[in-house]
C-alpha cells in the first residue's frame, strides 16, 4: 500500500511526465475504412497517432481478409484500389514512427482527462491466453468503431445455423469459409446482394435471397441514387452473379421461422404487403443448411457514448453520433467518422475519415494537405444516398406479428416474448424497466443484439414510440478480466507512466508482479 | 501456420489465418455451447465479437469467443456447458 501522501506525489509526477512527454496527439479507435483514412490524414500532417483496433489484420469489416490479403479475394471486395493506399501509406508511417499500430487491442473504456484529453483503456489480447491492458492517453480521439448487423428476433432464430449475414461474409472474407451448402439470405438492405453473391461464387447453393423491400422505393429518390453511380453499377454486378447461379431474388418476402432440433433444417417465408405486414396464406417452408439474416446496421453506439458524444436516433433506428461539418462531436477534441455518425457504407466512411483526420490535425496546430474540399463534397453526396438507402430498405414491422410467447428475445439470457409480457404486466412502460425486470439485454452481449427488439417490442405492447437509445450506454464495452481493472486503478495514467499490467488470471507469475509495484 | 487442434477430443484441421468458430464450422461442426438455462444448442451467430454466442473453452478457460479467437495447432477446445464453470460449483 502507498500512503496517499504518496499517492499525491506519484499523480503530481504523472501530471508532469504528460505535458513534458510527448503524449500521442491522436488516438484512432477503429481500423476500417474510416479509421484508416483518419489515422493517415492526421499523420501525414505532422500528427502522432496511435490506432486501436480488436481485429487481426486492419481493414475491418468491409475490407476484412484473410492471412493471404484482399487480393486473394479479389472478386469479394470493392474499393480495392482505395484500401491498396491507405494500406500503403499506413505502413508508411508505421515505418516512420507516426502511427504505432496495435491490432487486436479490444478498447473497454474511454476516460476523459481533466486537460480535455481522452485516455484509451484496450485489452490486449496478442497472447489470447494471456489478456493484458494498456492505456493510450491521446489530446484528440477520432472514433471509428463502425456497426455490426441488426437483428429482429423471429421462432427459431437462436437455433445453431441462423447467423447474420454479416458473419457468414466474415467467414468468407477472413477465414476462407463458406458457410452452407445450401445458405438462404433474408433480412433488407443492399448488403444482402454481396453476402449472396460471394457465397455464390465460393460454391454455396444460394436457395434465395429474401428482401423485405421493394426496389420500386428508389423510383422515388433517383436524385439520390445517381449521387452514387457506382453503387447502381455494384447492384447491376451482382444481378450478373445471380443470372449466372440462378439465384432467386424476391421482394416484399421475409423469414418468419427457422425449424430444427439442434440446428436450421428448413425455414417459413412469408410475403410482405407493401406496408410490411405479413400476407395471410402466402407461408411456405423450404430446406436449408444455413439461414444468413441481418436488418441493417446499428452502430457500435457505447464508446461515443463514454467519451459522452451527443447522440442522436437517425430514421433507420440508429443510436448516431452528432457531428458537425468536420466531424466533430460536441467534443471538439474528439471526432466521429464512419457508420457511427450514420451508417452509410465504405466510401462515406472513408469521406468522413479523411475529414476527421485533417480536423483533428487543424485542432492540433498543423496544417493538412488532404483535399477537404473534395471530401465533404463527396460526403454529402454519399450522405444524400445513404438517406434514401434507409428510407428504401426500413425495418419491417412483419416480425412483431410473428413472435410465440417462448420466442427468445434476449439470446444471452434467454429471455422470451412471455417473459418480457410478463415485465408489462408487473408495470413496466419503458423499454429501460422491462429490461431491469426481465434481464433482456442483461447479458453478455449487454443487448447490442436484443436492444432495438426489445425497445421496439415493449412500446408496440403499450402504444408508445421506442425510446432507441436508452439502453445504448455500456459502461464497459467488452469484457475484461477484473484483475486488469483492479490492478490498473480507476483513475489512470498516461501510457508512457503505466507499464503494461499482466492479468493475474490464470496463474500469476510472481517476478513480473514485482517489476510492475 | 496450418494444423489441427482438438474439439471435444477430435481433430479439427485449420488453414493459415482462421478462427477456431471458421474452422469448426469448415468441419460441419455448428454448435459447441449449450446455454446456461434452457441448456439449448448454440453455435456461431454474429462472427465479429458482437453477440457471445460462440462462446467454448479453450485449454480450460471458458467463455472464448470462437468467432474472434485465432486457431492454433494443439489448442484443447471445448463444447461449453453453461457458464463453463462447474468446477466452481459446490
Amino acid at each position: 500500500m502507498i500512503s496517499s501522501a504518496d499517492g499525491a506525489q506519484q499523480a503530481a509526477a504523472v501530471t508532469a511526465a504528460v505535458t513534458a512527454q510527448a503524449r500521442p496527439g491522436l488516438a484512432v479507435v477503429g481500423a476500417g475504412p474510416a479509421g484508416l483514412a483518419a489515422a493517415v490524414t492526421a499523420a501525414e500532417s505532422g500528427m502522432a497517432v496511435t490506432v486501436v483496433d480488436a481485429g487481426l489484420r486492419i481493414g475491418g469489416q468491409y475490407w476484412r481478409h484473410g492471412a493471404a490479403g484482399v487480393a486473394a479475394d479479389a472478386d469479394l471486395h470493392h474499393d480495392r484500389a482505395v484500401f491498396a493506399d491507405l494500406s500503403a501509406r499506413l505502413d508508411r508511417a508505421v515505418a516512420a514512427g507516426s502511427v504505432r499500430l496495435l491490432l487486436q487491442h479490444q478498447v473497454w473504456a474511454l476516460t476523459r482527462e481533466g486537460d480535455g484529453g481522452t485516455t484509451v483503456l484496450a485489452v490486449d489480447r496478442t497472447d489470447p491466453a494471456r489478456p493484458t491492458e494498456i492505456r493510450v492517453a491521446a489530446n484528440h480521439l477520432v472514433l471509428a468503431v463502425g456497426a455490426y448487423d441488426r437483428q429482429l428476433p423471429f421462432p427459431g432464430w437462436d437455433l445453431p445455423g441462423v447467423m447474420t449475414v454479416g458473419a457468414a461474409q466474415a467467414l468468407l472474407k477472413g477465414s476462407g469459409v463458406v458457410v452452407g451448402p445450401r445458405v438462404l439470405v433474408a433480412g433488407t438492405g443492399p448488403f444482402l446482394l454481396p453476402v449472396a453473391a460471394g457465397l455464390a461464387a465460393r460454391g454455396a447453393t444460394v436457395v434465395g435471397v429474401h428482401e423485405a423491400a421493394h426496389p420500386a422505393g428508389w423510383l422515388r429518390r433517383l436524385p439520390a441514387l445517381g449521387a452514387a453511380p457506382t453503387k447502381v453499377a455494384e447492384a447491376a454486378g451482382y444481378a450478373a452473379v445471380f443470372a449466372r447461379h440462378r439465384i432467386p431474388l424476391r421482394h416484399r418476402s421475409v423469414v418468419v421461422r427457422a425449424h430444427g432440433t439442434d440446428r436450421v433444417t428448413a425455414v417459413t417465408l412469408a410475403r410482405l404487403s407493401s406496408r410490411g405486414r405479413v400476407r395471410p396464406g402466402t407461408r411456405r417452408t423450404v430446406p436449408v443448411d444455413v439461414l444468413a439474416v441481418g436488418y441493417g446496421f446499428t452502430a457500435q453506439s457505447e464508446l461515443p457514448l463514454q467519451a459522452a458524444c451527443a447522440v442522436r436516433v437517425t430514421p433507420d433506428g440508429t443510436v448516431a453520433v452528432t457531428v458537425d461539418d468536420e466531424q466533430r462531436t460536441n467534443n471538439p477534441r474528439v471526432l466521429a467518422a464512419g457508420e457511427i455518425t450514420g451508417v452509410g457504407g465504405a466510401q462515406l466512411a472513408v469521406a468522413e475519415g479523411l475529414l476527421a483526420g485533417a480536423a483533428a490535425a487543424r485542432s492540433a496546430g498543423l496544417r493538412s494537405h488532404a483535399d477537404v474540399a473534395r471530401a465533404r463534397a463527396r460526403r454529402d453526396r454519399l450522405r444524400r444516398f445513404a438517406t434514401a438507402m434507409h428510407q428504401v430498405y426500413p425495418v419491417p414491422p412483419a416480425w412483431l406479428s410473428q413472435l410465440d410467447g417462448d420466442t427468445v428475445v434476449c439470446r444471452c439470457e434467454e429471455v422470451t416474448v412471455a417473459d418480457i409480457d410478463d415485465a408489462i404486466r408487473l408495470g413496466a412502460r419503458d423499454g429501460r424497466t422491462v429490461k431491469l425486470l426481465s434481464r433482456s439485454g442483461m447479458g453478455w452481449c449487454q443487448g447490442r443484439e436484443c436492444g432495438y427488439a426489445t425497445s421496439c417490442l415493449t412500446a408496440h405492447r403499450l402504444g408508445t414510440e421506442p425510446d432507441l437509445a436508452a439502453g445504448a450506454d455500456r459502461p464497459v464495452a467488452t469484457p475484461v478480466p477484473l484483475g486488469l481493472v483492479a490492478r490498473g486503478g480507476l483513475h489512470p495514467a498516461p501510457a508512457d507512466a503505466l507499464p503494461r499490467i499482466p492479468n493475474p488470471n490464470p496463474i500469476p507469475d510472481p517476478n513480473s508482479l514485482e517489476e510492475h509495484r | 501456420m496450418t494444423g489441427t487442434f482438438a474439439f471435444d477430443g477430435r481433430p479439427v484441421p485449420f488453414t493459415e489465418g482462421q478462427t477456431v468458430g471458421a474452422a469448426l464450422l469448415a468441419s460441419g461442426v455448428y454448435s459447441w455451447r449449450r446455454t446456461r438455462r434452457r441448456d439449448r444448442p448454440r453455435g456461431l451467430f454474429c462472427g465479429i465479437g458482437v453477440c457471445f454466442d460462440c462462446l467454448l473453452t479453450v485449454d480450460g478457460v471458458p467463455d472464448q469467443r470462437a468467432c474472434l479467437r485465432p486457431a492454433a495447432p494443439g489448442l484443447d477446445v471445448r463444447t461449453q456447458i453453461g457458464t463453463g464453470r462447474d468446477d466452481l460449483v459446490g
